[in-house]
C-alpha cells in the first residue's frame, strides 16, 4: 500500500442490538429499510421500539445493499428475516428493496422519524443527505405538512463532505471540528459543486489558504444554501437535523448562527439507536407497524 | 381552530439565476389529471401518493424529470402569462414561483 493511502472520507459503519427489547411471543416486529445514495440504513423495531439498527454504505447495487444492510440488522439477534411481520422500504432506492412489503417516500419518514427521536415539538426538518438536502414541515404528530423538494444536483451535501476528506486528508468524521478551527469567518466559496469541490479547494489552497480556511468557506456555503431552502418553506421551532450532515458540527453551529435558532440536540443514540442519521429507516419501522395493524383490522 | 392538513409538495430549484418551483398542494389536488395533458413536456403525471397510511392519486412531477425543472420548465417560464398546468386546474392546486434574482 502507498503511504498515504487511508481513506478518509470513509465514516463509520456500524450495528448495534438493545437486548433488553428482545420480542416475546406477541410482540410486533416491524422493520425500515432505507437506502440512501451513500448510505443504507435498517432498523427492526419491537412494538415500536429500536430493537436492533444497523448503518453501512451503500453498493452499486440496491437490493444487494438492502439484503446486506438487512442481514446486518438481524445479526446477533433472535430473529429471522421471516419473523419480521411488517417491512417498509424507503429512500433513493426504495423501489429496489426486494423484501419490502411496502415502500414509503423518504420525506414521510423522516418527518416520522424525527417525531420519535425527538418528540412532538419538531416542526421542522432538516434532511441533510449524501445527495440531496429537503426540507420539511410537520405537525405534532409527525404528519408532513410542506416541504421542499431538492435542488438540481447533489451541491453542497454529504458527498461533497467525501471528496474535501480525501483532497484535505482530514477524517471526514474531524472535519466539522476543523472546519470551526478558524480566526474569522471566510467568504462562503462561489458554489458548492461537488464536480467543482476539487477544483475550488485546490485553487484556495495554492492561494495559501489553510486547510481550515478551506473547510470553513465550503461549508459556509453549504449553511447558506439550506438557511435559503427553509425559508422557502418558512422556518418554525423546532428544527431537527436529520441524515449523514446532522453529525457535522461545522455545518449545525453555521446553520445555527444564520438563523439566529438553535437545532435540537444530537440525542444519545448509542444508548438508544435514535441516531438522527438513520430517522428514514426508524420513521419507515413506525410506517410498518401502523400499516401492520390496519391490514389486520 | 385545527390547522387543515395538507400537504405542500414544491418542485424546483434555487441558484444564481432565482428560484423557481411548481407547487402543488396535495390535500387540494383530486388527480382528476388535466394537468398532465397541458403540459408541452410532459413532466406531470398522476400517481398514487401516500399520505399519512392513507392513498390517494394526485398530480406529481415525474422522478426522472425532478432534477431537470430548470430545462424542462423553460418553454412556460416567462412569467408573461399563467403556465398551462396552473390555468388549467379549476382547484387552484398548482401555483408556480418564479423569482429571479435582480
Amino acid at each position: 500500500m502507498i503511504e498515504g493511502s487511508q481513506q478518509y472520507w470513509r465514516w463509520r459503519e456500524y450495528h448495534l442490538v438493545f437486548p433488553e427489547k428482545r420480542p416475546k411471543q406477541s410482540s410486533i416486529i416491524t422493520a425500515g429499510v432505507d437506502i440512501g445514495s451513500v448510505s443504507s440504513k435498517a432498523v427492526i423495531m419491537v412494538n415500536g421500539e429500536i430493537y436492533s439498527i444497523s448503518i453501512m454504505r451503500t453498493g452499486s447495487s440496491s437490493p444487494d445493499s438492502a439484503k446486506k444492510v438487512m442481514e446486518w440488522a438481524l445479526k446477533d439477534t433472535e430473529l429471522k428475516l421471516s419473523d419480521i411481520h411488517y417491512i417498509v422500504g424507503t429512500g433513493y432506492g426504495r423501489v429496489n428493496v426486494p423484501m419490502a412489503h411496502n415502500t414509503l417516500t423518504e420525506i414521510a419518514c423522516h418527518a416520522k422519524g424525527a417525531n420519535y427521536i425527538w418528540g412532538p415539538t419538531v416542526r421542522t426538518i432538516l434532511d441533510v443527505g449524501g445527495q440531496d438536502i429537503k426540507a420539511i414541515k410537520c405537525d405534532e404528530k409527525g404528519k408532513v405538512l410542506s416541504f421542499l423538494m431538492n435542488d438540481k444536483c447533489a451541491a453542497g451535501t454529504g458527498r461533497g463532505m467525501e471528496v474535501l476528506a480525501d483532497l484535505l486528508k482530514i477524517p471526514i468524521e474531524e472535519m466539522g471540528a476543523v472546519s470551526l478551527n478558524v480566526d474569522e469567518e471566510p467568504e462562503p466559496v462561489s458554489c458548492t459543486c461537488v464536480a467543482f469541490a476539487r477544483t475550488e479547494a485546490m485553487w484556495l489552497l495554492r492561494r495559501g489558504w489553510t486547510k481550515e480556511k478551506v473547510l470553513a468557506a465550503y461549508m459556509r456555503a453549504m449553511a447558506i444554501r439550506m438557511c435559503n431552502l427553509l425559508q422557502r418553506v418558512g422556518c418554525e421551532s423546532e428544527l431537527a437535523v436529520t441524515g449523514g450532515q446532522s453529525k457535522n458540527v461545522g455545518i449545525i453551529s453555521r446553520v445555527e448562527s444564520l438563523l439566529g435558532m438553535k437545532t435540537l440536540p444530537m440525542p444519545e443514540w448509542e444508548k438508544d439507536g435514535r441516531d438522527p442519521m438513520a430517522a428514514g429507516a426508524i420513521g419507515a419501522a413506525l410506517f410498518a407497524k401502523a400499516l401492520h395493524e390496519k391490514a389486520k383490522k | 381552530m385545527r390547522r387543515r392538513t395538507c400537504i405542500i409538495t414544491y418542485y424546483g430549484y434555487m441558484d444564481g439565476s432565482g428560484e423557481y418551483y411548481i407547487v402543488i398542494d396535495s390535500s387540494i389536488c383530486d388527480g382528476c389529471g388535466l394537468c398532465v395533458g397541458q403540459c408541452p413536456k410532459k413532466i406531470i403525471e398522476t400517481a398514487k401518493a401516500m399520505i399519512d397510511i392513507e392513498e390517494k392519486i394526485v398530480a406529481t412531477v415525474k422522478e426522472e424529470h425532478r432534477k431537470n425543472i430548470k430545462y424542462e420548465c423553460l418553454p412556460c417560464k416567462p412569467d408573461k402569462e399563467t403556465p398551462p398546468c396552473v390555468s388549467v386546474c379549476k382547484n387552484n392546486a398548482i401555483r408556480i414561483i418564479w423569482k429571479a434574482k435582480a
